[in-house]
């Protein structure tokens, strides 16, 4: 069976020659949570737009279950978009706000008011139906502007860094009910955020792209612990990234010295980037230790110390549970926690 | 120290807005009778037989017309505007200014020009052998003159409106399944009404005043309020019953502006005052 429901076909956008995109290449399954991350104007935007309708690509084709709809109109497409700064009609009441998309569609009154009652209750507004835009509370906003996309039933919901004006608190609270909602309604969700911790929370699949490129598509699991390139890891949690040589299938070596590891099929002593995660990092008296640092700097980060540890000539994060006593410590990495990338040319 | 500064302001309007709208005022609630001044609303009273009645109602008529056609001819420029690249679009707007940069009476003097007994048009109009057309001193000749010196006030609210609406707005009702028409309706055209109200009071209010448009291009025979008012001023010297013409048209202005903020707060946008 395919379960495809969205694919991208070598699409390319420039803008005023400044290229946005440059071949990417995509496929969405149906009722997936789909994540697309990356720094601010890395063209993730700019590829919502392009599935939404918004924005016609230079190059490539868009097709929606099997179907090319580069040329179809967003009224025509069965997307619906919860915008960024929730663009709800500012002239209309809630109720108003979340019929508008059946009402064009000529939907009887009975059964608009039927639906958006429903939906009303799935966002937890159940009341508000009266209500003025502008007497709601930017959470609120939010969820009318959830209830109004999702009200129209449509195949696939996008949402364009929908939790970016919140506060810290509300947004993991809007997070859960996200990732409930969708469970819930079971439709595929598009995701934009440049919030690496929102990605990994929140979404089935993850794409990280960066200056128009895909970097790197995963699970979250696979793509914080696999990092494909020097991007990836940097940009998703933090990284202690140290140049090494392959000596040969599971040994690397660094820091003047041999690891074993898991990692293969690399030519004999390629250069290669070495990545381990500061929490990966065990903190072990001296004599224990693989390596032994000099201990710069710690700082209380409240579950963990984070501290700064020179070793050869190399800052190395490092998150641990106990405070290091003394002023040098040894420090110990377990074989599976060595990642090894290719060297970006 | 901050109270002292408004002091000049205080002065200023007390003595050039204040103390003339009590004159005015008070000599259209009295009449001369031997020399003396006798409070009375005979003023008013005059003002009620037909003659008058029908000078308000033909400036009434003629200025909604006019603000009518400014309207219908206004929108779309503004719509147009709004969507131009701002390079071409600043070029477009200034085109609709720089006549206003004239002077008022030039521009309306430059009309009588064009379509006088002997003008452009009719001109233009023996050269090819068609019988010349009374195009001045009639209705159709105030209602041009109205439009034409007006029509920038019409425009420029609803531009303003118009280009600082947010676009994700539209894109979303877009999104929602409503096709372009459906957009304009719907969401277009409700959120720019507090342009549209604005554009209609400043398009009116001048309309319905105006004393030297219908005098120039109406040639006097079609007296609107403005002129009578003028005339009792400057002519008849009565400036009990002009007094008394004024405070009605103040009146009516206050009317119009005060349903028309009335409807805009209604509607919950932003006017532009």
């Amino acid at each position: 069976m395919n379960d495809t429901i969205i694919k991208l076909k070598n699409i390319s956008k420039s803008f005023n020659k400044s290229k946005v995109l440059n071949n990417i290449d995509l496929e969405i399954k149906k009722n997936e949570f789909l994540t697309l991350l990356g720094p601010s104007g890395c063209g993730k935007t700019t590829t919502l737009r392009i599935i939404g309708g918004f924005e016609k690509p230079t190059k490539g084709e868009i097709l929606f279950e099997d179907e090319i709809i580069n040329d179809i109109p967003p009224y025509k497409r069965q997307i619906n978009t919860v915008f960024q700064n929730y663009a709800l009609f500012p002239h209309m009441n809630i109720f108003e706000n979340i019929a508008f998309g059946l009402k064009v569609k000529k939907i009887e009154s009975e059964e608009i008011k039927k639906r958006v009652q429903r939906i009303l209750k799935l966002v937890n507004l159940k009341g508000y139906d009266k209500r003025t835009i502008d007497s709601l509370s930017g959470g609120q906003q939010q969820r009318v502007a959830i209830a109004r996309a999702l009200v129209n039933e449509p195949k696939v919901l996008l949402l364009d860094e929908p939790l970016g004006a919140l506060d810290l608190k509300l947004r993991k609270e809007m997070q859960t009910e996200l990732k409930n909602m969708q469970k819930k309604v079971g439709i595929t969700f598009i995701y934009v955020t440049h919030d690496q911790e929102e990605a990994l929370t929140m979404s089935d699949s993850v794409i990280v792209i960066d200056s128009g490129v895909i970097q790197q598509m995963g699970t979250p699991v696979d793509i914080y612990n696999e990092p494909k390139n020097r991007f990836v890891a940097n940009f998703i949690g933090q990284s202690n990234i140290v140049e090494g040589i392959m000596i040969r299938d599971f040994l690397v070596e660094f820091s003047k010295l041999r690891f074993k590891c898991v990692d293969k099929g690399f030519d004999f002593n390629e250069k290669v980037d070495v990545v381990i995660r500061p929490e990966d990092i065990e903190v072990v008296s001296n004599d224990d230790g693989m390596l032994t640092g000099k201990v710069k700097s710690v700082i209380f980060k409240g579950v963990h110390y984070e501290m700064i540890v020179s070793q050869g000539g190399k800052d190395w994060i490092i998150h641990s549970t106990k405070k290091p006593k003394g002023c040098t410590i040894g420090m110990k990495i377990r074989p599976e926690d060595i990642h090894v990338m290719r060297k970006e040319r | 120290m901050k109270k002292y500064v408004v002091l000049p302001y205080i002065f200023w309007s007390v003595l050039f807005i204040v103390v003339p709208l009590i004159l005015v005022l008070v000599f259209s609630i009295t009449i001369k009778t031997n020399g003396n001044l006798v409070l009375s609303l005979d003023n008013f009273k005059r003002f009620l037989e037909p003659v008058y009645i029908k000078v308000l109602v033909r400036s009434l008529t003629l200025a909604l017309i006019s603000t009518i056609i400014c309207l219908i001819l206004g929108y779309p420029a503004a719509l147009i505007l709004s969507k131009e690249v701002t390079n071409k679009r600043n070029i477009l707007i200034l085109l609709f200014i720089i006549p206003m940069w004239m002077n008022f009476l030039l521009r309306t003097y430059a009309w009588m020009t064009i379509l006088g007994k002997n003008g452009l048009i009719n001109n233009f109009l023996s050269w090819i052998g068609l019988p010349t057309m009374n195009l001045l001193y009639n209705n159709g000749a105030v209602i041009l003159g109205m439009v034409y010196n007006f029509l920038p006030f019409m425009v420029l609210p609803i531009y303003t409106v118009l280009s600082k609406m947010d676009k994700s707005v539209i894109e979303a009702a877009k999104d929602l399944g409503a096709n372009k028409l459906k957009v304009f309706l719907k969401i277009i055209f409700p959120l720019s009404l507090p342009g549209v109200t604005a554009g209609i009071t400043m398009v009116f209010m001048p309309a319905v005043s105006t004393f030297v448009i219908s005098r120039l291009l109406g040639g006097g025979q079609y007296m609107l309020i403005g002129n009578l008012i003028e005339q009792q001023f400057l002519f008849v010297g009565d400036w009990n019953f002009g007094s008394a013409l004024s405070i009605i048209m103040m009146i009516m202005i206050l009317i119009s502006m005060a349903l028309m903020s009335k409807y805009d707060r209604k509607d919950g946008g932003q006017g532009l005052w």
